[in-house]
Formats: structure tokens, sequence, C-alpha cells
């Protein structure tokens, strides 16, 4: 079994999976970063998007040669700064219900926000519409964009 | 293999940050919190919903499953209320399986509703111990003391004492059985937007939901089941299987045959490798053509008469008479969280963690399969990532239960997202055959509804089921519309498709049938929607005053002709004790409808969070017009067709219309939330098509082609 070594918030993880082991499932069972969830395996449903190298990507899809030596951002990585705006905003309107996709959600979200300050809204909707939430949040997730686009306008 | 070390019990400790009422919630394992609360603490627990420890710590236990509707933040709320303790100082502590608390199951829109008595009464009869408690050792009349913030203050003097110092006194006493509960007017917590004790450590990804959870030793396990409705596994083939690195072993269980492995994409892998021989029933030419051409057969006949008053078939001279067969498919639940359960056998018993509605039957039904007594199995109840129904089947925990069983191993099983779609428990598809009149008036004269439907009770638990049981009457009858002549019934068949309860169970199906033709009337009446329900209303209904307050909200009438292609459809519902109005506008370009604005009235009674009241009416709009817009499960050769979110599509952020929600302040007894927001969907968002087109949609989905 091949030995990799990737950079998972900023710090070296070596870990001996099969070649072509998805992202998400090292994440998940050989480093118990838990916060990035499974739910579709296919990239379709969004509840497992990290940053690599900044960019918003479905850890699900990825397989493991894809990102050795890019640097991999996982939502324990983003919460480690636990009074980002983004979990400000997300705390005070009250985002979420079930909970789940919402790593995803707020991944994408910082993505879009931090690696791209010049977005559009357009390009920021668009982003979000492709992460799914069967609770139903879409409302407050828009509202949590609004306030954090006119907050970063400011 | 890493793995940390599992929590048995889950603790929050709830700590208030200074200003805007923000909590930050993390996770204290038992052992940490007896360590910092010193050795051997003397605990008070007058009930089994709460526990006051010597070192200060108040536990409040919540019994009810969270799954995304708040119940771990509400229910605490109604015990706090009555104790009189600081809301951020409270730890909140999820129940195991236990028939000590009453019934477990998080269904029917019941956790606020069946203990709004109870918990409340837990608290006051705690809070009345601990008064009677300080008065003792001050030697006063309880009369001279008062609770407040989790102290009892001796009126004469000012003197107080804490809850923690009186956990010994207070445990003497004997429990008081007729406490008064306090004035409504003077709550403090019960009414508040208080933030949810789970919001933090969920969007930092810290919580354990139950696919999250990891346990000593633990192997990852995957099942390959038979794929035809009903088949049973005779015998499987292991060979390519174990050639997987890190497969450990491959076992035999009920519903197919488990790979463990040491992590979940291997037992996946392997799982895939397994090759199955299956004993089928006769359900390979099961298709949903066959089950409709089932229920329109049914739907020419009468059906148990359930309700009837008047005579629906005198003709009446003048009158309009109208007709129509509504029909909606089979749903999936599709949670974002796939079914999952941790299991560990060991000694003749059996623990698991798992992420179920229905803990009491999780472990019934796991004692059952394995062959042991419920007493040798514990069930932990875990964060949900949604359930809607389908954790109330207990099938994943068993499946769970079963490999840890034959392996000897504790396991974690996860479903793949397809297993989730395929072999799941749906929402039953149902026909609804629809008559009724109305005079030259215009006045509603008779409305006749009879529902075609497989009754969940039946197929899986009464095949006896007496028509008067029938559950698909559920929504049809007690319709507070005055029409004079009425006749609603009903007729069951029988679908070897495994169905079960979906948000708002049969209230998804007969709502939609009802309220869609009620517009069919209003339109042949030749009056405003609102204006005819409001006219068949008795004026001191809350229905109406729900109707009321929608008209005024959603600006119906006042800006009456929307532009061309917009429409504004109204739907009532009365269910779970409470009542609900809403209005949805529609745009319609070519064959796409796009939903607006939906303006949502609840009377749910008393309000115990009005940020969870809105929420769940939000949330209840994107599963209802997901339903009504997208939903649909197919059957083609005995199995589902539809086996991923690209195929079985939910709403998405861009297609949400604007919601707004408005509840009635009132002192009416606690009513029923999580479901209540899901039946007028389908119907509202009919009617204002019908409204923008004149195109009638009867059938689910909605499809404009």
């Amino acid at each position: 079994m091949p030995k990799y070594t990737l950079t998972i918030n900023q710090k070296k993880q070596t870990v001996d999976v099969d070649e072509g082991t998805p992202l998400l499932w090292i994440l998940r069972d050989n480093l118990n970063l838990t916060g990035t969830k499974y739910s579709c395996g296919e990239g379709i449903c969004g509840s497992c998007v990290v940053h690599i190298d900044g960019k918003a990507e479905r850890s699900c899809i990825l397989n493991i040669e894809d990102v050795v030596g890019n640097s991999i951002t996982t939502i324990e990585g983003l919460a480690e700064k636990p009074d980002h705006p983004i979990f400000k905003t997300w705390i005070e309107l009250e985002v979420m219900q079930c909970g789940y996709c919402q790593p995803g959600q707020i991944m994408t979200l910082a993505a879009m926000l931090q690696q791209n300050p010049k977005a559009t809204r357009k390009e920021i909707d668009d982003a979000m519409n492709e992460v799914l939430c069967r609770c139903g949040t879409y409302q407050r997730i828009r509202k949590a964009v609004d306030k954090l686009v006119e907050e970063g306008q400011q | 293999m890493k793995t940390s070390k599992i929590k048995r019990r889950e603790f929050i400790k709830v700590v208030g940050l200074t200003g805007g009422g923000l909590f930050l919630a993390s996770y204290v394992p038992i052992q940490n919190l007896l360590a910092y609360s010193g050795d051997d603490p003397k605990i008070f627990a007058p009930s089994i919903f709460l526990k006051i420890d010597s070192n200060g710590f108040v536990t409040i236990i919540v019994h009810r499953s969270e799954m995304g509707q708040g119940v771990k933040t509400a229910l605490p709320m109604l015990v706090a209320e009555e104790l009189e303790v600081e809301w951020d100082k409270i730890v909140i502590e999820q129940a195991d399986a236990d028939t000590k608390y009453g019934s477990q199951t998080t269904g029917g829109s019941t956790s606020i509703r069946r203990n709004w008595g109870p918990l409340r009464v837990a608290g006051a009869t705690a809070r009345v111990m601990l008064i009677t408690a300080a008065a003792n050792i001050w030697k006063v009349s309880p009369e001279n003391c008062f609770a407040e913030n989790g102290f009892v203050i001796n009126k004469l003097n000012k003197e107080k004492l804490s809850y923690s110092e009186l956990v010994e006194e207070a445990s003497k006493l004997p429990v008081p059985t007729d406490v008064k509960l306090k004035d409504p007017k003077d709550y403090q917590i019960i009414g508040k937007r208080i933030h949810r004790v789970d919001t933090p450590d969920k969007i930092y990804g810290k919580t354990k939901f139950g696919i999250d959870v990891v346990i000593p030793g633990m192997y990852y396990a995957a099942v390959k089941r038979c794929p035809l409705f009903g088949s049973s596994i005779r015998t499987f083939d292991v060979k390519n299987a174990e050639s997987i690195p890190g497969v450990h072993d491959v076992v035999q269980i009920s519903s197919g045959a488990a790979v463990i492995a040491d992590s979940t994409w291997r037992a996946f892998k392997g799982r895939d490798l397994l090759t199955l021989a299956c004993v089928s029933g006769d359900t390979t030419n099961i298709t949903s053509e066959l089950i409709h051409n089932e229920l329109l057969k049914k739907s020419k006949t009468e059906g148990f008469e359930f309700e009837g008053r008047g005579d629906v078939n005198k003709i009446v001279e003048g009158e309009k008479l109208l007709d129509a067969v509504y029909e909606v498919p089979f749903l999936a639940h599709a949670p974002m969280e796939p079914m999952n359960c941790v299991a560990k056998f060991e000694n003749g018993k059996a623990e698991l963690w798992a992420p179920t509605q229905n803990p009491q039957n999780a472990r019934s039904e796991v004692a059952k399969a394995i062959g042991i007594s419920e007493d040798n199995v514990t069930v932990h109840v875990t964060l949900m990532g949604g359930g809607f129904g389908r954790r109330l089947v207990s099938d994943f925990a068993v499946e769970a239960a079963e490999i840890s069983k034959a392996t000897g191993k504790p396991i974690k099983l996860t479903w793949t997202r397809e297993e989730d779609m395929k072999y799941g428990w749906y929402r039953p598809p149902s026909m609804h055959v629809l008559k009724g009149s109305v005079d030259t008036e215009g006045k509603a004269l008779k409305f006749s509804h009879h529902v075609i439907a497989p009754s969940i009770i039946q197929m899986r638990f009464a095949p006896d089921l007496s028509p008067e049981e029938y559950d698909i009457k559920e929504g049809t009858v007690g319709l507070e519309y005055q029409i004079p002549n009425i006749r609603i019934a009903g007729t069951t068949v029988k679908t070897d498709v495994p169905i079960s309860w979906f948000r708002s169970v049969y209230n998804t199906q007969n709502p939609f049938a009802i309220e869609s033709f009620i517009d069919e009337m209003a339109f042949a009446a030749h009056t405003d929607p609102i204006e005819f329900r409001s006219s068949m209303l008795p004026d001191d209904s809350r229905l109406k005053n729900v109707l009321n307050v929608v008209a005024e909200k959603s600006g119906w009438g006042v800006g009456k002709i929307l532009p061309k292609g917009r429409g504004r459809g109204v739907a009532l519902f009365k269910g779970y004790d409470s009542y609900s109005a809403q209005v949805h506008e529609v745009t319609i370009t070519g064959n796409k409808v796009k939903v607006d604005r939906v303006v949502v009235v609840i009377d749910c009674g008393i309000v115990v969070n009005p940020d969870l009241v809105e929420a769940q009416m939000e949330g209840a709009i994107v599963f209802g017009l997901t339903a009504a817009l997208k939903g649909e499960i197919t059957i083609k050769n005995g199995s589902v067709e539809q086996s991923n979110f690209d195929d079985y599509e939910i709403m998405t952020y861009n297609e949400m219309p604007e919601i707004e929600v408005h509840y009635i302040k009132n002192t009416f007894p606690v009513g029923g939330v999580g479901e209540v927001g899901v039946p007028p969907c389908a119907p509202a968002v009919c009617n204002a098509i019908f409204a923008a087109t004149g195109k009638r949609i009867r059938k689910l989905p909605i499809r404009l082609t």
C-alpha cells in the first residue's frame, strides 16, 4: 500500500492508502476529520467540499493522487478561526437546521469570498446553488451571503 | 487506523458569551465532566428529565431525537423555564433508548405537544422542592422564598442559596404531585428566540453525527443487498471481495452479505465485488404503471365511507357539477446523511450508536433480530443529518447489529447514497377522486373525496386493519368547510414496495387533492378562492383567522391583477393541533415554474421558540415544493429506478422563493410545527399555476408540458 504525504490544515500528514482512494474517505477514516461529510459520493451535493489551494473542490471525487503537494483545508482548518465572519453570521442568523450540509455550504462560500474578492453576486449565488440542503436552509444562507457581501464591501 | 476515544454519552455544555445572546457549545465527555465536578458529587434528580449536582451542574435530559428541528434546544427550554435556571448554565444530555421516558418516537410533530406538560411539571417540581429545602434550612415558610437564576432567595432577608448547595436537603424531600406552573405572562425563556445549542459545533465540523462515530477497534462495513423488493439472499461468492486489501471478513446477514474492512472505501470496494444469489419473490414485474393501474381500477369503486352528511347524489336544480382525479407518486426521504449505524456485540450484549428517530423500536428490533433480550441492548441516540421519517424504520440498526454479531467485531455500517435511494421506505402513491357542486349563487353544495392508496399500517403491521382504522384517511375527515353534503371514503391497495411515514405522511397527499379541488369549485362558482373558502368557515374558526391573516400579509386582493404569466394561489391546512395558510406566487416562463414568494401563517398555539417555528416553516416549504415540483420515485422491474441526487432532484438555493412566516400570538395549547408547513405547498403552488395559466395540475410532480 503506497504512502502519501498530504498537507492538511497546514500540517503534513502521511497516510497509507490504496491508489485511487477518494480524499473524502482519507479525511474521515484515516485522519478522523469527520467535519467533511459524505452524502452523494458523486460530486453532486457539495457536502464534502474542502479547499484545494484555496479553491472549493468536492473531496468525494478527488483521488489522493490529485492532491499530493496541494494545500488542503477542511472545515476543521477554517474553524481554527471560530470568529471567522462566516461562522459569526451563521450563528447570528441561525442558518442551520440538521447541520449536515453546512460545512460544505460554509467551505463553498469561504472559498468564494476569500479567493475571489472580485466575484460577482451571481458567481457567488451560482456556487451556492451547487450545494444541496434537504432541511431547506437556503433562505437563511442567502441572508447570510447578503450580510457577508455587504460587510465585505464596506 | 486512527481512532478517537468515543464519548459514551454526549454532553453539551452551554456557555454564554457576552452580548448578542450567542452560545458556544462544546462536547464534554462524561469522564471529563466528572473529573471537573470533583469526586462523587451528590445528585438531586426528582425526575427522569433533570438532575442537579452538588458541583453546580444542572443537566436536562432530552429524550427525543435532534434531526434539525431543534428539539435539543426547545425541550430543555420547557424544563429550564419552570426550574428557574439560567439558560446558559445548563448541560443538555441526550437520553439513550429507555421506556421510562414514555414514547421517544420523534415523529408526528409530537415532541413539544406531548412534552409541554410533563417537562414543565418536571422543572416546576424540582423548583418547588429546592424552595422547600431552602425554607427548611432557613426555618421559614416556603412562601417567603422564591427561585431565580439557579438560586433560592429568602424574601425576608435577601439571603440566598444556590441549587447546588440545596442538593442534599432537597433529595430528602418527598416529590410533590400538584405543583403550580408559572403563568405564561411570567415566561423568561419560553417564547424567546433562544439560539440553537447545537449550532456552533455543527458549523465548525466538530459534531459527531451517527456517520462520524468511531469506537475503539472498529471496522467499517458495507452491505450488498438483493436488488428486487421482497427478494432474499440464498448464498454469496466472496472470492473477489476478499481479494481487496484490508477486507477482513464477509458474512451473511438477513438483508444480504456484509463486508467489513479497515476503511469505508475498502468496504465499498469489497462490497462491489460480491456476487449474491437471491431468491426472488414475484416482484420482478412491478412497475409504476402497474401500481397506477391498480389505483385507477379501485378509483372506480365507492370505497369505505369514513364520514358522510346530507346526500351527495341527489340532483339539485341549477347546480354546477365538477369532478376530477388527482394522483401523486412514490417519494424518497433522502436525508443528506445516508443511513448508518455503529454496533458492538460482545458477551451477549449489543451496544449501538444510532441516528434514529425511533430508539425504542431500534432497541426491540435489534433484540429480536439477534436473539437477545432488550435489556441487553443499549441504543445511544446520535445527532442526525435529517430524518423526515426515514429514520423511524430501524433496518440500518438491525443490519449493523447483525454484522457485529456475525463478525465478532465492533463495526460502523455506512450506506451509500445509491443504497439510501434504492432501499428506502417510500411515501406511498395515491389517487383521489373528487366530486362536488356549487349552486346558482356560487355556494358549495356537495363535496366528495375518495382516496385510494396503500396503507402503511396495513402493509407493515396489521394486514387485517379494519377500514375504520385506515391511516389513509389522515387529512380527509373533519374538514372545517361547512358544506351541506359530503362524502369522504377510502380504499387501500396492496403493494410490494416498502412504504413508510414521510414528513406529514398522508397529509402530503390528501390536502393536495382537497385544497386543489376547493379551488376548482371556487373557479366554478366565479368566486375569489379566499372569499370562497372564507364563506365556508365559521367565524370563530382558527383556520378562518389564518386565512384572513394570510390574505392581508400576502396582499391578496390589493394587487389583485398580477402581470401576465404570474399567479397567486392559496391553501389551508389543519392538523397536528395547528392551523396554517399559505399563499404562493409563481412566474411561468414556457414550461418552467418559478415560485417567487411564499407567505405562511401558522397558528400553533403558544410558540416555544419563534425562530425554530420560522425555520420549520421555511424548511417545510422547501420540502413541500421539492415534492410538488420535482419528487418522483419510479419503479421498474421490481426496483427503484432513481439512485442519487442527479435523478432524484431536490430544490436548490437559486430556486428558493422568498418566504415570509407570520405566526399568530395566542395562548392556545401548543400545537405541532414540523409537519404543518408541508401539506399546503403542493395545492397552493398548483392553484397559483392555475391562476397564472388556466392550467389545472392534478398530477404530481408538476409537469407543464
